[in-house]
């Protein structure tokens, strides 16, 4: 059996956690007076129409007050806020046939562009100020996201989970809505010159779609490529700091411009598509359904493209 | 928690030895002198007969139960069998103490449970019920929230310590498969809180207790007599397999803390991993580096079998499971 710690340690913590109890009222105090003004700026630049839509979101939680994937309704709120906010008016989106996406488990399978994962938060703040009623969207994560410390439990905390088949299957089968990036992290870092051209896709989707007998939603995002322009891709040092990748962003460079540019966003939801058939498929017949699934897509994305009249307006 | 002697004026009337009490022979309880031990012990003796078999004293045990103070690799562990009419074995008697000498550890947690198989066989004990725990899967950044009893036991990747628990839960298994006359229980309870002293509840006993800074783990915590209750449920004639056991839905770290009202000290993982591998060679913490992946990464189980097939739930409360490692120590 363990040790308990030695005395002196024990009270040298103990000294140090009188302090932060002295110091945590103060710290208490300003944090709900700030906290306060943020909800009243919240509710003027979002009016009502948000607070009504947070109060008919469904969420799922248990008697601890969070949801068993870690999502906590108080961090929900400031996320949806945030993400609204730069749905309605940093990129001002546009959504097209949000009405496609069915009630109940769905699949939502898009393009995967801006260096920076925006485009999955946009994705999620259309299904809750534009899908009626308003839904709460879980997208799967990056692994490598959740080694990050502060980047995993933001992930957690607004619901957001491991990209693994078990944790689909189970949100499916709560007859949530789902978003997966076939294309991964190769899709997100694409350079310039191969913005809006989709890379390989993975086929556990399909396969995860065709068990759980989930309709696929097929969802063309534009605007993305264009916030963070990518010249290219220097893999020795994703390696080194274990990333996915690690591109050149040249604008990153130049004082100001590290946010993203705020370039107009385009989401198209295409209409539902089923697929029959046996989840453990050869490689090749699961990849057949995959190509239709991603052809549709790239047709989504050419037409929005041609239809895009400028970057920014 | 109060252990009331019902079975006094019966526990008078029996003396050291072989006899059966209550529904045919007795269970053999290894490590019956830990806290965990002696709760099932309080629990169990009232119905059956119990034989702790421990090499600690037990100075405190009721006297209806018999206690055979001896080493699980002495050949005299076989006496204990061939003496009793034995019915079922729990094997609580997995040594983790990561400051015991690895060769010490191992061949006491390995060989001892072999030779406990062995007899097992030898004598057709009709139940066999082992306690590994959910932290033979490991905490990954990658692991699905809710981990089956199907996941691979990947919990000696970074953790060098807990193989021998995970060589001890394969023993098991491969019992299970090689002796279907005996019913083989493997339990996999998460984080056991209460009295006992293991590493979560003496961590949680931390006047302050360090975090790490941006990490905030979902966790899943069981009381301990939630845990002896479990082991009740396993004991049941005709229960079988490998079941997680968890307790109250799961939560964040933090939201433990705040139940125990506890102050914390974020600390960077970097720092932090240094520090306590500072101190643990300076013998200041009895918590190895390694383990601090415990308060970064989740390691929860999917409790649905255990719910559905062994019939269990646990009965108390979040508030009550992590209030209960505050609790007077007996």
């Amino acid at each position: 059996m363990a040790v308990a710690k030695p005395g002196e340690q024990r009270t040298a913590l103990a000294r140090l956690g009188g302090v932060l109890r002295n110091v945590a009222p103060v710290a208490r105090g300003l944090l709900s007076s700030t906290t306060g003004a943020i909800d009243d700026w919240m509710t003027r630049a979002l009016g009502e129409e948000f607070k009504s839509r947070l109060s008919r979101v469904p969420l799922t939680l248990t008697s601890t007050g969070v949801d068993p994937f870690g999502m906590d309704p108080q961090w929900v709120k400031y996320a949806l806020a945030t993400v609204a906010l730069l749905h309605r008016r940093y990129f001002r989106t546009e959504v097209h046939g949000i009405e496609n996406v069915p009630r109940g488990r769905v699949l939502l399978i898009a393009n995967h562009s801006g260096q920076i994962p925006i485009d999955g938060a946009l994705i999620g703040a259309a299904m809750f100020m534009d899908a009626e009623p308003p839904r709460f969207m879980r997208a799967m994560v990056e692994r490598w996201a959740h080694t990050l410390p502060f980047v995993s439990l933001l992930f957690s905390r607004v619901g957001q989970v491991v990209g693994v088949p078990e944790n689909a299957q189970r949100l499916l089968e709560q007859e949530e809505a789902l978003l997966v990036f076939p294309e991964g992290s190769r899709g997100i870092s694409k350079t310039f010159d191969r913005r809006y051209q989709l890379v390989d896709f993975g086929l556990g989707f399909m396969r995860l779609a065709i068990e759980t007998n989930t309709p696929i939603v097929p969802v063309a995002v534009i605007g993305g490529e264009e916030q963070y322009i990518s010249v290219g891709n220097i893999e020795s040092l994703a390696k080194l700091f274990k990333m996915p990748a690690f591109p050149i962003i040249p604008q990153l460079l130049v004082p100001g411009l590290q946010l993203p540019l705020p370039t107009k966003y385009h989401m198209y939801f295409g209409e539902p598509m089923s697929f029959t058939g046996d989840a453990d498929d050869d490689d090749a017949v699961i990849e057949e359904k995959v190509f239709v699934v991603k052809a549709t897509i790239q047709t989504m994305l050419n037409k929005g493209l041609k239809e895009r009249k400028s970057l920014f307006f | 928690m109060s252990t009331p002697r019902r079975s006094r004026a019966h526990a008078k009337k029996t003396t050291n030895g072989a006899h059966a009490t209550g529904s045919g022979g007795s269970v053999i309880v290894t490590g019956i002198c830990g806290r965990l031990g002696k709760q099932l012990c309080r629990v169990l003796h009232r119905s059956r007969h119990v034989i702790g078999v421990d090499r600690r004293p037990f100075p405190d045990k009721p006297k209806d139960v018999e206690h055979q103070q001896v080493d699980l690799r002495r050949k005299k562990l076989k006496d204990v069998f061939r003496a009793g009419d034995v019915e079922a074995v729990v094997h609580l008697g997995i040594m983790h103490d990561p400051r015991a000498s690895a060769a010490e550890h191992h061949s006491w947690n390995v060989a001892g449970f072999a030779k406990l198989l062995e007899y097992a066989a030898q004598f057709r004990v009709r139940k066999i019920v082992v306690l590994s725990s959910a932290n033979v899967y490991g905490p990954q950044p990658g692991n699905p929230q809710f981990l089956s009893e199907d996941t691979p036991l990947l919990g000696g990747v970074r953790f060098h310590e807990i193989r021998d628990l995970i060589e001890v839960d394969m023993l098991a298994q491969s019992f299970f498969w090689k002796h279907p006359e005996t019913e083989t229980v493997i339990l996999r309870p998460v984080h056991i809180l209460g009295t006992v002293r293991n590493a979560p509840s003496n961590f949680l006993r931390l006047p302050t207790v360090p975090t790490l800074m941006g990490y905030d783990p979902m966790v899943q915590v069981i009381h301990e007599a939630d845990v002896v209750a479990a082991i009740e449920r396993a004991l049941t004639p005709g229960k079988r397999g490998i079941y997680n056991v968890a307790g109250p839905e799961p939560l964040p770290l933090s939201h433990v803390l705040r139940i125990l009202g506890r102050p914390n000290i974020p600390v960077p993982y970097t720092v932090g991993k240094m520090l306590v591998k500072r101190m643990w060679s300076l013998r200041l913490t009895s918590f190895p580096a390694p383990e601090l992946d415990h308060i970064r990464y989740v390691c929860m189980v999917d409790d649905r079998r255990a719910r559905h097939e062994l019939g269990f739930s646990p009965k108390r409360s979040i508030e009550d499971t992590v209030r209960s490692v505050d609790e007077a120590r007996w």
